[in-house]
């Protein structure tokens, strides 16, 4: 049974591009692309925040938005916000926090922005893992790298990194997870589905080690960055 | 517990990265201690000094410093002076009493710096809400007239100025342009025809890309001998 | 900050990366950038880079216009793209840009609609094209017209099943594009013509003119800039436009 639909092992993440300075604009972006997911991310600041109200006088403001674009998906999603985006922006922030250092930037504002432009599941995870590699590019002082990826459950089974199809088979759990790279700790997690403890205990080994191959991947990207003037 | 160096001078590290282990080494501008290890805050390179280790930052806005020479851009007058723009967060004042000149009571200020004017000042001071003041008065620190500007990566700069200034001489030297760089990334480049200004900004723009490369100079030599 | 500096270079026919007053960045065009689309195509000019998709679906038409397929084209400028880009709903640049691109293609007929028509005054083929500019380096009205051109050549019409769609499942049959009515535009400095404007120009130039073109025919235009122009530098932009019109298709190959 241990073959998945795509020829993968149950531990076994799809194929992973990742890419650093992608928008010039920008202080910092990155695209990373999982399967057939493909997420981009760019980071604007430390700027000036507006409105003042929104402004911390003790640290920087994280402020995150992700968006899916309208073709990214099989049926056409409107452009613009939606509720989805709303929260996935709010848990991307939160995902990403405990990362980055802002203290040194009162009342000022660190934009990241996720743009999917490809979706087959996934889709939060590779934006945040974009976003880390954005932030870092575009020089925010950092505690720690973030990866990202889902597991999930599907016929009593754990897998690691879901495709669109796996997470549309009826009573699939999925398990959006993010995990800093050095102090190990998860700073997304989410769930849908049913599932016991003894099975999202191993549901979460499996994405923490997973996290753990996608940061050398995000290292790797990062030099690459530096080496390509070379 | 002995302390050991995970990392060589001038190796390249990611945010998060261990730099050191033990109680010997200390953190510097661009890396801090967690427990027992020493951790960078950044991508860029790694730089030891005796038990000192800092992370000098490949990217990143400018984070403004006490005496720091910068080049700013007048974005707003009030009775207390001038507003600059200096291309980060931030905004830095220039307060009347700071300016270069004699100014009178009921002077028109737009007389002195206009709106859009660049302006060469000095930091002198950055509080924690990171109020920054700058001055006019010292040698060198005016108003630009004519001539362009290019912006840089602020990390860049050092590079670009060369140890005791030897690389931004070389190019004034080379292609008898006025250079000023700014320590927030600006670079003002004045020259007698628009030629010399484009080869000037050609070179800023190489060291821009290649700074972190190993016969940085030496190529530079040779593309200001080619020139002649 | 260099408006001055640009002004001076432009007086002696010379532009900041040595482009001659006439010549375009490098123009690069990706096909097929997004699978769940029935179109799509990447276009990068310099370092200005849009993303175009075609999305298809089955709508009534409109009631004065009963046997005809529909188009819907929508410019999404995300703050992704330019630090001067807000979230919130399509702004006047947004809105213009999105219209300038339609206007292009239906006054050009470049699509055949009545051949979208399913059932006359009850279904018709809609047309959704969405673009989405990644990076703002200047001149997104040329560079979003290619994008988009790029996408409706390569998109294929989806799967029907009982007047319904498949999504996920195309047909091998394209949607068929009659003419490629590229967009040229150029800027005005002072008394010069330059062709696509890259970032810092467009802070500079006094006016703006984008002409939509196919084979010598000029099938839209749009003025843009706070300053005029005089017909002679019309008549020059025109010229220019009908020799750039082939670059621009070559790109589309």
């Amino acid at each position: 049974m241990d073959k998945r639909a795509d020829g993968r092992k149950a531990d076994e993440m799809r194929e992973i591009e990742a890419k650093v300075g992608v928008i010039k604009r920008a202080d910092g972006s990155a695209l990373f692309k999982i399967g057939d997911t493909i997420a981009i991310a760019a980071v604007y600041g430390p700027r000036e925040l507006h409105p003042r109200y929104l402004q911390n006088p003790e640290t920087g403001i994280l402020r995150c938005n992700y968006d899916m674009a309208s073709f990214s998906v099989t049926e056409r999603k409107k452009p613009g916000p939606n509720r989805r985006g709303v929260e996935i922006s709010l848990v991307t922030e939160k995902a990403l926090l405990p990362a980055v250092d802002l203290s040194q930037f009162p009342n000022a504002v660190v934009d990241v922005f996720v743009e999917i432009v490809q979706a087959n599941a996934g889709t939060r995870c590779a934006g945040i893992t974009a976003a880390s590699l954005a932030l870092a590019h575009a020089g925010i002082p950092m505690k720690d790298m973030v990866a990202a990826v889902s597991a999930g459950k599907i016929n009593g089974k754990i897998y690691v990194d879901l495709s669109k199809d796996e997470e549309d088979v009826e009573d699939a759990t999925d398990i959006p997870v993010a995990c800093t790279a050095r102090t190990k700790k998860i700073t997304l997690l989410q769930l849908d589905g049913n599932i016991t403890k003894k099975e999202l205990i191993e549901a979460l080994i499996l994405a923490k080690s997973s996290c753990e191959k996608i940061n050398k991947i995000q290292e790797k990207a990062l030099l690459e960055f530096y080496r390509q003037n070379e | 517990m002995t302390s050991k160096l995970l990392v060589k001078e001038k190796e390249i590290v990611i945010p998060g990265q261990e730099l050191a282990e033990g109680l010997d080494y200390l953190p510097s501008h661009g890396s801090f201690r967690e427990g027992n290890k020493i951790i960078s805050n950044f991508l860029g390179l790694a730089s030891i000094n005796e038990r000192f280790i800092k992370v000098i930052p490949l990217t990143g806005r400018y984070n403004p410093k006490i005496n720091d020479l910068i080049i700013g851009k007048v974005s707003d007058i009030g009775f207390y002076g001038w507003t600059l723009d200096i291309g980060c967060a931030y905004n830095a004042v220039l307060s009347i009493r700071e300016t270069s000149g004699f100014i009178e009571r009921n002077d028109d200020l737009t007389k002195h710096y206009d709106y859009g004017d660049l302006v060469v000042a000095q930091i002198i001071k950055v509080t924690k809400q990171k109020q920054i003041d700058v001055t006019t008065k010292g040698p060198g620190l005016k108003k630009l007239i004519g001539g362009k500007i290019i912006e840089v990566t602020p990390s860049k700069v050092p590079r670009m100025i060369g140890k005791q200034g030897s690389m931004i001489t070389m190019i004034k030297d080379a292609t008898k342009c006025n250079v000023i760089i700014g320590q927030n990334g600006r670079v003002w480049i004045k020259g007698e025809t628009l030629d010399k200004e484009i080869l000037a900004t050609k070179i800023i723009m190489k060291i821009e890309q290649e700074s972190h490369i190993e016969g940085l100079t030496d190529k530079i030599k040779e593309m200001l001998q080619e020139k002649e | 900050m260099n408006n001055e500096y640009i002004i001076s270079l432009i007086k002696e026919n010379k532009r900041i990366g040595e482009r001659k007053l006439d010549e375009y960045r490098d123009i690069e065009i990706t096909y097929d950038v997004s699978k769940n689309a029935e179109g799509s195509a990447r276009c990068k000019i310099g370092d200005t880079e849009v993303i175009a998709g075609v999305k298809m679906d089955i709508g009534t038409p409109y009631p004065d216009s009963k046997d005809e397929g529909v188009i819907i084209v929508t410019a999404e400028l995300s703050p992704i793209a330019s630090p001067l880009f807000e979230l919130g709903p399509p702004g006047s640049w947004a809105t213009e840009l999105a219209r300038v691109i339609d206007r292009g293609i239906r006054e050009s007929k470049a699509i055949d609609f009545k051949k979208l028509c399913i059932k006359e005054g009850e279904k018709v083929w809609m047309i959704f094209l969405d673009i989405y500019p990644i990076n703002d380096s200047g001149n997104l009205i040329d560079a979003s017209v290619l994008a988009a051109l790029a996408a409706l050549k390569s998109a294929k019409m989806p799967k029907l099943e009982d007047d319904k769609v498949v999504y996920g499942e195309l047909t091998n049959e394209k949607l068929k594009l009659n003419k490629m009515p590229v967009t040229i535009t150029f800027g005005k400095i002072n008394d010069k013509i330059i062709v696509d404007p890259d970032l810092k120009e467009e802070e500079v130039l006094d006016a703006r003119l984008s002409i939509s073109i196919h084979d010598g025919d000029i099938h839209a235009m749009q003025k843009g800039g706070n300053e005029g122009m005089t017909i002679e530098d019309i008549e020059e932009m025109i010229d220019i436009a009908v020799k750039k019109e082939k670059e621009l298709k070559g790109a589309l190959k």
